[in-house]
């Protein structure tokens, strides 16, 4: 536990010193300055209004951002680490590999979830001392969205990380696992939905076991089922299961999904050698 | 202390090390050399459990380095062939060291003065950030400071200056006592003093083997 916790920390600390930690931290702030400085609390569009459009706006495109965001940076974590032959020199203590993986896991898991988490904060406490009403149900859903997303894809991250070898197969299956759940596979279930071979409810279902669309469906999931921007699919599945039970799985699925390949990665890491 | 059991490593249709037999005793002092690409490193490297090896065993107080990792590496005191671009301070890595290892910081700033190596002058800097010589000097004062009763060294002196080499065995020499010292080298001179065996390697087998 010790050592898990110093190896959380360590790379917290390494982590926080790069170059990408400052270029991820001021584009997640530098969203939420936009967004206040463009006035969106204070339009009233779509019946929206305030900081709920607000976190609305920053939360759809986090969804799109984020995953390539901690894709790339933690892809090559343990690879790199490898190829580099610091882990010959690190594992030539007595850690336990458990503790050593684990370890980089959630100090990687803290870097990326606290800024975006933090850009949220700072969104809901400026607004407030502007006089806007605080949305407290949105803000802990959003909460436990990021926590999800960030599970899910840095579980994906680390499960490359554990076997590939070089950095350009590592961004090139980055760009591709993120441009595949961002738009491949609607467009794939929009041309089967087209052909009229399948019901509906299974195209939803298997849009559903995308994290990226659960995120989308699930932001907009507060808000009022009438509205036009939700889409059918959110609309069907809004009105085929009660919304705790969809919110729940909004955010159990990914966590479970990002946890089982965070194991998958361990057990090849553990499998494979060390230099 | 360390049995090394008909071990076989590949790496892809290259045989690494094919079928070694050896052991290492309490109060022996190995000058491990060979070749480049003789299979030096690898044997290192599969006494300290990196290489899942293909067939053949290492035992290490009676513990598989593998399976056993704590037990064994809680013993073995290592430094590798080249420092690796490790991003933590100096005063991070001690605290990780300090941590995982129980080493005294210390006692690795002691022996880093013993060696000519600053600690306090260079505490914030990044380890990858000095210079060949002066990482090559704290991982070593890392290594004596362990107090481990396993010394291994994969030709620790590369980029140290003649100075630094002296010092650098006047210590091992007041510290391999009741140890095995494992070291790999190209220059038998230098380490004539500090080892009474020599083993030779060539294409991964052990070629020759003398006591002295
Ligand atoms: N990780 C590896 N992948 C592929 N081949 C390797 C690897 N490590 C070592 N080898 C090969 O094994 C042989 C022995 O290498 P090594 O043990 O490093 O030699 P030495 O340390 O005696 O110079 C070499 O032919 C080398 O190319
Ligand atoms: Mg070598």
């Amino acid at each position: 536990m010790k050592n898990l916790l110093l190896i959380a920390y360590l790379d917290l600390k390494e982590s926080i010193r790069a170059k990408w930690f400052v270029v991820y931290s001021l584009v997640f702030g530098g969203l939420i300055a936009l967004f206040f400085i463009a006035g969106v609390t204070e339009s009233q569009v779509m019946g929206f209004s305030g900081l709920s459009r607000l976190l609305l706006m920053y939360i759809q495109i986090t969804i799109v951002i984020l995953p390539i965001f901690i894709l790339i940076t933690t892809v090559r974590s343990i690879s790199g680490d490898r190829d580099s032959h610091v882990l010959e020199y690190m594992l030539s203590f007595p850690i336990s590999l458990k503790q050593y993986y684990w370890g980089k896991v959630i100090g990687r898991f803290i870097t990326v979830f606290l800024p975006v988490f933090f850009a949220m904060v700072i969104a809901v406490v400026y607004g407030a001392l502007k006089g806007a009403a605080i949305p407290w149900s949105i803000f802990f859903l959003y909460t436990g969205l990021l926590f999800a997303m960030s599970s899910a894809f840095l579980g994906i991250a680390f499960f490359i990380s554990s076997f590939v070898k070089s950095s350009e197969v590592a961004l090139g299956l980055s760009f591709f696992i993120w441009i595949f759940l961002l738009a491949f596979i609607d467009i794939a279930l929009i041309s089967l939905m087209m052909q009229e071979r399948m019901s509906s409810g299974l195209i939803i279902f298997i849009s559903l076991i995308n994290p990226m669309e659960i995120f989308r469906v699930a932001a907009i999931s507060l808000f009022d089922p009438q509205l036009t921007v939700m889409g059918p699919v959110a609309f069907y599945i809004l009105d085929s299961m009660s919304q705790t039970v969809f919110v729940l799985v909004s955010i159990g699925y990914p966590l479970m999904l990002g946890l089982m390949f965070a194991f998958l990665g361990y057990k090849i890491f553990e499998k494979k050698d060390l230099v | 202390m360390i049995k090394v059991t008909n071990l076989t490593k590949k790496f892809g249709s290259n045989v690494s090390l094919d079928n070694i037999n050896c052991e290492f005793k309490k109060n022996e002092s190995i000058a491990l050399m060979g070749a480049n690409g003789a299979g030096k490193t690898t044997l290192v490297r599969s006494i300290m459990g990196y290489y899942h090896p293909n067939s053949g065993e290492v035992l290490i107080n009676g513990f598989n380095p593998i399976k056993n990792r704590l037990d064994v590496l809680d013993h073995i005191s290592f430094v590798p062939q080249l420092p690796p671009p490790i991003k933590l301070s100096i005063h991070e890595l001690m605290e990780y060291i300090e941590v995982s290892a129980k080493v005294d910081k210390e006692l690795i700033k002691h022996y880093a003065n013993e060696m000519k190596l600053d600690i306090n002058a260079n505490i914030n800097k990044s380890f990858f950030k000095l210079s060949g010589g002066m990482k090559q000097k704290l991982l070593i004062a890392i290594s004596l400071a362990k107090k481990s009763n396993i010394i291994i060294y994969d030709e620790p002196t590369a980029n140290l200056d003649p100075k630094a080499r002296d010092d650098f065995y006047r210590l091992l020499k007041q510290n391999e006592e009741d140890k095995v010292l494992l070291f790999v080298t190209h220059r038998l001179e230098e380490v004539r003093d500090l080892v009474n065996r020599q083993i030779y390697m060539d294409l991964g087998k052990i070629v020759s083997d003398e006591r002295f």
